[in-house]
């Protein structure tokens, strides 16, 4: 029973990654859901596995067009070390193609650049849903 | 002669993006062909190269002025150099990643350089027809060029 009570409070982990450091700070500025809490960031597809492996989030926002490594790439690799993290893709491509491919790599959601604070809490909290 | 498609592609991303992002319009004015070694260049600009099915360029091309105001407008206090690069690499990055909306994923698109400066000018693809798109917004002034091939 303790430890119940203790799942509820348990916040979700938030890993930010994006290779704009004014969208990575607006997204850890926006986000207002009581559960997360960020506990990283990342500029690169390269640097997010690290952080990643560092930091064991629950949850990440992902950029794709991004030196080094891309998102799609990295989505892929997150989801073989962790198969439940839950992936938002956050991405100026605003084609079907890529949302297809990176909801088959293994994200979760995807949210198109630009966006609103409101967009992006809605999408985050779509992306929770029974999580 | 201009290309409709890609003129009426890159309007609609500019206004969206403001529209979206700072949530004040922006009024782009008419269209035209950049005239030969008239660049007409500011003092941050963001270039975005484009392969796959098209080659060529897209940059945004502002004043420190505007970006400063809209660093503010997205509640960014830091108006640094980096922060300024940092914010004109992105607003290129997204008006070009949406033109895959209407130009689908072979519109392959760079990450973005910047030129700080207005000494230097981005590598025009050969044989290109430089459109120039102005973009006014509040009291500010910048450009968006797209030249693809």
């Amino acid at each position: 029973m303790i430890s119940e009570a203790l799942d509820v409070v348990q916040p979700l982990r938030l890993l930010i990654v994006d290779d704009s450091n004014i969208i990575r700070r607006r997204i850890e500025r926006s986000q207002r859901l009581p559960r997360l809490q960020v506990v990283g960031t990342a500029r690169d597809g390269r640097e997010a596995v690290e952080r990643f492996i560092a930091t064991d989030p629950d949850v990440v926002t992902m950029d794709i067009t991004m030196p080094h490594m891309n998102g799609i790439e990295c989505v892929e690799r997150l989801v073989q070390m962790k198969p439940g993290v839950l992936i938002l893709i956050v991405s100026a491509l605003a084609d079907k193609a890529t949302a297809v491919e990176a909801m088959e790599k293994g994200a979760n959601g995807f949210l198109n650049k630009p966006f609103t604070d409101r967009q992006l809490n809605e999408a985050l909290e779509e992306l929770l849903g029974g999580a | 002669m201009l290309d409709e498609q890609v003129i009426r592609t890159f309007l609609h991303g500019t206004t969206h993006y403001f529209e979206v992002a700072t949530r004040q319009p922006a009024f782009v004015g008419s269209p035209y062909l950049m005239s030969p070694g008239a660049p007409e260049m500011h003092e941050y600009t963001g270039v975005i190269s484009v392969s796959g099915r098209r080659d060529g360029v897209v940059y945004l091309t502002a004043p420190r002025g505007m970006l400063t105001v809209l660093l503010m407008s997205m509640n960014e206090s830091d108006v640094s150099h980096e922060n300024m690069c940092d914010v004109v690499g992105e607003v290129a990055n997204t008006i070009a990643g949406n033109a895959r909306r209407d130009f689908g994923s072979q519109f392959v698109i760079s990450v973005p350089t910047v030129l700080a400066g207005s000494g230097e000018m981005p590598q025009l693809p050969k044989g290109g027809q430089p459109i120039v798109i102005p973009i006014n917004w509040r009291s500010h002034s910048a450009r968006l060029v797209v030249c693809l091939k």
